[in-house]
């Protein structure tokens, strides 16, 4: 087995500095590596690419980096509910750049995948294909997208060991596999971290090997961003 | 003319026996409330469910299920939990039997806008892209026109597009267009709507073909 524990979130992020680009996995609120944002909080770095299918919301998530004016530039499909997101967007101190929702997810997988680059049909004759190469395949025009380059993944997973293998909760799983290897570090907290041998091997959604770092979160809030019910009849 | 819910019941009949079912913010998440118990049909998620559920009873909330709209859901048995590339491996792949989503405009050529105003904030395109770009099956739900009255169904749309020539049928509150090669021809009109009621209001070429019936609803 080869030993990917460490002891906490400052051991997990050694090595992040100013003006690296991150991948974070989550969807909304949901399946975010709460422990590792916080951590970034701390070391306030700044300059930063974020690469995340949401931005957060004011309070918690990516928002709480964006609080600190700590993102340069942010990669997204959807960056809803965020007011100081919208503020520093209008004024100008955020790049934003946003691309479909399957193309950040194949880009992802692109890049953990050992693929420079693929073609989709997602935007072609829209402004996000402007620029980019196209091309036809069987009368059906595609665009060229690239993998993601990355320093730093940061990944939220429910159950994992110290081999680096991980098992994802629900909808939490989202983007969280496939950004897993597709950085140059790949840091995944989870809720439980388990003895070698307790997950079953055939269960197991994400080998060790995509996984540099993996340690036990010390939080975890997981905040619901819409809580609906229904009524009980 | 149709309200919200009577677009939604209108597309509910569009919904077939074992059909995978991709439903949009807004009216088209409207549609699973109207969809016959008598048939078996699957709503995925885009962030990664299939065999959604309907909202779960207060204290059963779980932050680890939700929709593409962030709400808490349920799960029905059959259900299944994915990463986002293998869902849009089913979107891009045309697993997906149908997709149902909202538009801000409608050319007569089946282009779609629905994602960004220029001047106003933009959110982002979400899974929309992805989803317009392959779906073999897209019915568009939404109003005749805007809150200040003019047409959504336009000889081009004036908004940055989603996709290009992919809408194949539009249900709105006033009726049920098909997107032909000439430009929007009329299926049938909603009740109490008359064809020229909805000629005043479609701006794109409207065709007509014979006595159009009214939608039962």
């Amino acid at each position: 087995m080869i030993n990917k524990k460490v002891a906490n979130v400052t051991e997990a992020l050694r090595g992040v500095s100013d003006n690296m680009t991150f991948m974070f996995g989550g969807f909304g609120l949901s399946g975010i590596p709460e422990n590792a944002i916080a951590e970034l909080v701390r070391l306030n770095i700044k300059g930063l690419t974020c690469i995340s299918n949401n931005a957060g919301v004011d309070d918690f998530g990516l928002g709480l980096l964006l609080q600190q004016k700590q993102v340069k530039k942010m990669i997204s499909s959807y960056v809803g509910e965020n007011d100081e997101f919208e503020r520093q967007m209008l004024s100008g101190e955020l790049d934003v750049e946003l691309i479909p929702q399957g193309t950040l997810a194949e880009r992802a997988r692109a890049a953990q995948a050992g693929f420079p680059a693929f073609y989709t049909p997602a935007g072609y004759g829209t402004e996000v294909a402007e620029g980019k190469e196209t091309r036809e395949f069987n009368g059906k025009m595609y665009v060229l997208e690239h993998a993601f380059e990355a320093g730093f993944g940061f990944i939220k997973a429910w159950k994992g060991d110290a081999a680096g293998n991980l098992i994802f909760k629900g909808t939490a799983r989202n983007f969280n596999p496939n950004m897993c290897g597709a950085a140059k570090i790949t840091v995944a907290e989870v809720e439980e971290l388990v003895p070698v041998g307790e997950l079953d091997p055939n269960q197991i959604h994400i080998p060790g090997i995509f996984v540099q770092r993996i340690f036990k979160g010390a939080h975890f809030e997981k905040r619901i961003e819409q809580r609906t019910v229904r009524e009980r009849p | 003319m149709l309200d919200k819910n009577g677009i939604a019941k209108r597309i509910a009949r569009e919904v077939k026996d074992g059909y995978y079912v991709n439903l949009g913010i807004g009216i088209p998440t409207l549609v699973a409330n109207f969809v016959r118990d008598d048939i078996e049909v699957e709503f995925q998620s885009e962030n990664g469910v299939l065999g959604m559920g309907p909202f779960p009873f207060e204290g059963e909330e779980d932050a680890d299920i939700i929709n593409a709209g962030k709400q808490t859901i349920t799960t029905l048995q059959g259900a299944s939990f994915f990463d986002s590339a293998t869902s849009f491996s089913m979107i891009r792949g045309q697993h997906v039997d149908l997709t149902i989503l909202g538009a801000m405009e409608v050319s007569e050529n089946g282009d779609i806008a629905n994602w960004k105003i220029p001047g106003k904030m933009v959110k982002g395109m979400g899974g929309a892209m992805d989803l317009v770009a392959s779906a073999e099956n897209i019915i568009v739900a939404m109003m005749h026109t805007n809150r200040a009255g003019a047409s959504k169904l336009l000889k081009t749309c004036s908004l940055p597009l989603t996709g290009v020539q992919c809408v194949k049928k539009i249900v709105t509150n006033m009726a049920v267009l098909e997107v032909t090669n000439g430009g929007f021809k009329l299926l049938e009109r909603a009740p109490g709507v008359s064809v020229e009621d909805i000629k005043n209001a479609t701006e794109g070429h409207l065709i007509i073909d014979g006595d159009i019936p009214e939608m039962n609803v």
